[in-house]
């Protein structure tokens, strides 16, 4: 059997640019499937084969026959009857093999379904603290999300074969090591859900950062993380965090399409046409928020949504609720002290106090590694130039140019600092 | 069982120790070897001299028959050395990390857990 260039489970048809619909319900299928032959097969790569093998099938008889009612439980079917094909083909079985075939045999059709539980102990074992973060993003979108290794390093801008190496080395790890496929007690959970919560954010993030319509729109991570936080929730409707995390990337996401403009260029909040938001998510967002802080257990994924849902509920930049804000980035400072929440505290803060109490707060982070971050400049210069001290916002934006940034961000920085000259005049 | 190797990394014992901190410590150690004793955790392990009586062994050439050179010393001189170690023999991972977080090594320094290559199943 040949391993080496076969298609990811969720591989796509591209037709026109547009993805068959007929893929993506194998794409996202795909994610439970999986995790249920992986506690079948107890291994990785034999689940994705026996997937792969069931995929090919049901290509040929869904665009013939149309798709089935339960389209995961038909692949899971299929799949089960491909890797225990296999196993009888091989003459010498290992004890692995022997308990598979055990697992495999028993029970049929839905019984061998453990939905909740399969889902949870594949987003449990991609996200083990045992795996590096990054390692944990491209398994997850691999296996969980079923997309491909080039749809993964095109929207973290890294070279294919680092995410396949990435993949390859966790799914080594993973076996060698013997990292197991459960989900963690009770008294675990706090520590494991962590890396879990930090995986799918990472997600939302990097489709959240990739510039518009740069993937044809056939990749959508950030709507992938959403999804993934759904499940989550719909999981753990206990975790206070998830739906956090959830509301956070609603209320987030809802204000996409206004983030850039026609040719794709950065829009600041203060310039957005906010008639642009979507403004039923912001209301599902505003809702989770209300509901899980009654629970009286705050978390940073919490409190950074109930700031989104603020900004998502203020008609303009002027009447948003700045005194708000800034207190609930103080509370979040408090216990997560980061420069990010730093530099979006002052702000917030010189929204209230004026441009000289927001500089105030920076100073703080002067000599701090925080240099090296291109916004923390580009705070910093916005609070000068308020204050008339163009000079030092021009240079403040010179020294946001020197640091590390995508184009889309320099193009904006160099903007303002253009901008800057011509104010001054 | 797998079998998996609990390094125990800290910083190498100074001349003159501190004779009470050395009594809790081997107290913590005594009630690890209990505990894990007691589970049929423990494969084995013991407690290396300090790095000053190291001495590392390099065959030139980079086959077999080339020049012998020994050196005085630990292969990597680092603030944190190997002090010793166990064999845990768990089911997976995860019990290997509980049982590697309760190595007094473990709050004094560092334990790096590493899988044990079970050479039944080496084809």
């Amino acid at each position: 059997m040949v391993r080496q260039g076969r298609s990811a489970p969720g591989h796509r048809h591209e037709r026109d640019g547009l993805i068959d619909p007929l893929d993506e319900i194998i794409r996202i299928e795909g994610g439970q499937v999986l995790a249920t032959l992986i506690r079948l097969t107890g291994d990785i790569d034999r689940a994705e084969d026996a997937l792969h093998d069931a995929i090919v099938v049901a290509a040929d008889a869904w665009r013939r026959d149309g798709v089935p009612d339960r389209p995961g439980a038909w692949l899971t079917t299929v799949a089960r009857n491909k890797e225990l094909d296999r196993i009888r083909r091989e003459a010498r079985r290992a004890p692995k093999e022997v308990e598979a075939f055990r697992l495999l045999t028993e029970g049929s059709g839905s019984d061998v379904i453990d939905e909740r539980d399969d889902r949870l102990r594949l987003l449990f074992t991609c996200c083990h603290p045992a795996l590096s973060p990054e390692s944990q993003v491209a398994l997850a979108l691999r296996t969980i999300c079923g997309f491909t290794t080039v749809d993964i390093a095109r929207v973290f801008l890294v070279p294919e074969p680092t995410i396949g190496q990435r993949i390859s080395r966790a799914k080594a790890k993973i076996t060698k090591a013997r990292i197991p496929y459960r989900v963690p007690d009770a008294h675990e959970l706090p520590d494991r859900l962590r890396p879990v919560l930090a995986t799918v954010y990472a997600v939302f993030t990097a489709g959240h950062h990739a510039p518009v319509g740069e993937l044809g729109g056939r990749v959508d991570f950030a709507d992938e993380a959403i999804r993934l936080a759904r499940l989550l929730v719909e999981l753990m409707p206990d975790e206070a965090e998830c739906v956090g995390l959830l509301a956070l990337m609603l209320a987030t996401n809802a204000r996409r399409r206004a983030r850039t403009d026609a040719a794709g260029e950065m829009v600041l909040l203060a310039d957005q046409d906010r008639s642009l938001w979507d403004g039923a998510a912001i209301a599902e967002a505003a809702a989770l928020v209300d509901s899980v802080l009654r629970r009286g257990r705050p978390g940073a994924y919490q409190m950074q949504a109930a700031i989104a849902c603020l900004h998502g509920a203020a008609p303009t930049y002027a009447d948003t609720d700045w005194p708000q804000i800034a207190e609930l980035y103080l509370l979040l400072e408090h216990r997560w002290p980061t420069p990010v929440v730093r530099v979006n505290r002052a702000v917030a803060v010189a929204e209230v106090a004026g441009p000289q109490s927001g500089l105030a707060l920076l100073d703080d982070l002067v000599g701090s590694p925080t240099e090296r971050w291109h916004l923390y400049w580009s705070a910093r210069a916005d609070f000068q130039r308020r204050l008339g001290e163009i000079d030092a916002a021009a240079d403040s934006y010179r020294q946001a140019l020197g640091c590390p940034c995508n184009d889309s961000d320099r193009r904006f920085l160099e903007r303002r600092l253009a901008s800057l000259g011509r104010e001054h005049l | 069982m797998p079998r998996y190797a609990a390094l125990i990394y800290g910083a190498e014992p100074s001349g003159e120790s501190d004779p009470e901190l050395w009594g809790k410590i081997m107290a913590e150690y005594m009630h690890f070897g209990e505990v894990g004793g007691a589970a049929g955790v423990i494969g084995g392990g013991e407690a290396l001299h300090p790095t000053t009586m190291a001495t590392t062994v390099h065959v030139t050439g980079g086959a077999k028959g080339g020049d012998v050179i020994a050196t005085d010393g630990p292969f990597a001189e680092t603030k944190e050395v190997l002090g010793g170690f166990y064999l845990l023999d768990c089911k997976d991972l995860d019990e290997a990390l509980s049982w590697a977080a309760q190595i007094p090594g473990a709050w004094y320094g560092r334990v790096e857990v590493r899988p044990v290559i079970d050479m039944s199943e080496m084809g």
